[in-house]
């Protein structure tokens, strides 16, 4: 049960968004551009880059609704969602997105922890300024939506069958006010 | 921020409505408190520094307050209430998950409301994201901390929708 009454029923986010729908504007308009721009890193990567920061979080909610959303765009390669998010090193990903995620999770730790050495070797393997930026905001922006999350206590469903249905509505309608203001999709 | 004004907007709009909008029931001095005691656990010299400062100039104190606020707040005389919720604030700043009811049910019993609750997991996790995205990318912070304090006065009242952190 979340530590304050929400008045709702909405996982995770949703219920808090619908709770406090001033804030709710600005974190949406933030996860949109920063998860759903296709320039530079594809959305898969930056689905990628948020599950693993949200399970380095241990935000169950969270690194479960991003690891869906990356294996829908990863047309249904939840295997190697699970090896990113569990041991990156070893994935069958470009060597850019390995250095991108070491970036990621000394974000996760700190953002002091980021070495000129880490943003080096993203450079070599390709990485642009951009890359970067969003790499550092995205693991950033989910340091807040974890803690946001779970600092809360929101609503976490357990049963995983149900996180489908709503990653294929943020796929079609983004991350726009309908997650917290329509009917939670079942199917 | 400059570099990417397409994360800058929703940013700042979501610094200006957590930290400055008035309809809330905790003052901008209480949640900019909130904001760099946060930022001081987290290691981050230019946040603390810019959002104690904003602190100092609401509640009409000195830094040596704020100072004394981040190293216990506990041993100030903060209201009870505030004292609850940066307990909160801290517990956050660890992990979400280290947050208990028995904290939440303190802060409640000494009068906060569930949106100050709300507002308060908000902020410190909003500092969570914002320290981290000002080291993260190794961003130029002044080290004369007179700046930030003669800054204050200017950046309270022009707000964060217009906010540049070289201005």
């Amino acid at each position: 049960m979340p530590h304050i009454e929400v008045n709702n029923d909405f996982p995770g986010i949703r219920g808090l968004m619908a709770f406090r729908p001033e804030t709710a504007e600005p974190l949406s308009a933030l996860a949109e551009v920063l998860l759903r721009d296709n320039e530079g890193l594809s959305r898969a990567e930056r689905e990628l880059i948020a599950s693993r920061v949200s399970y380095l979080n241990d935000c169950f909610y969270c690194h479960n609704s991003h690891g869906e959303l990356a294996c829908v765009y990863l047309d249904g390669d939840r295997d190697l969602v699970d090896q990113v998010r569990k041991d990156y090193q070893h994935a069958a990903i470009s060597g850019k997105l390995k250095a991108l995620l070491t970036i990621a999770g000394k974000v996760q730790q700190s953002g002091l922890a980021v070495q000129p050495e880490d943003i080096a070797l993203a450079r070599r393997e390709g990485a642009t300024d951009k890359d970067i930026h969003d790499t550092v905001l995205i693991a950033a922006a989910f340091c807040l939506f974890n803690r946001y999350v779970d600092g809360l206590a929101a609503t976490t469903p357990t049963d995983l069958s149900t996180y489908p249905a709503r990653a294929r509505q943020v796929l079609e309608r983004g991350y726009g006010s309908h997650i917290y203001s329509s009917a939670q999709p079942v199917r | 921020m400059a570099y990417r004004p397409e994360t800058a907007k929703p940013l700042n709009e979501l610094a200006e409505v957590l930290l400055r909008d008035d309809n809330n029931t905790l003052s901008r001095g209480e949640r900019e408190l909130i904001g760099a005691y946060v930022s001081s656990l987290n290691d981050c010299f230019f946040c603390q520094n810019v959002h104690g400062s904003l602190a100092q100039h609401y509640l009409e104190c000195d830094m040596s307050y704020i100072d004394a606020v981040k190293v216990n707040p506990g041993m100030t005389n903060l209201s009870g209430k505030l004292k609850a919720l940066l307990s909160i604030a801290a517990s956050v700043q660890g992990g979400g998950r280290s947050v208990t009811a028995d904290q939440v049910e303190k802060a409640r019993a000494l009068g906060a409301t569930d949106r100050e609750i709300h507002d308060t997991v908000l902020i410190a996790a909003a500092f969570c994201m914002f320290n981290r995205y000002v080291d993260g990318l190794g961003t130029w912070a002044p080290q004369d901390r007179q700046f930030y304090v003669d800054r204050a006065p200017r950046r309270a009242a022009e707000g964060y929708l217009d906010y540049d952190l070289h201005k």
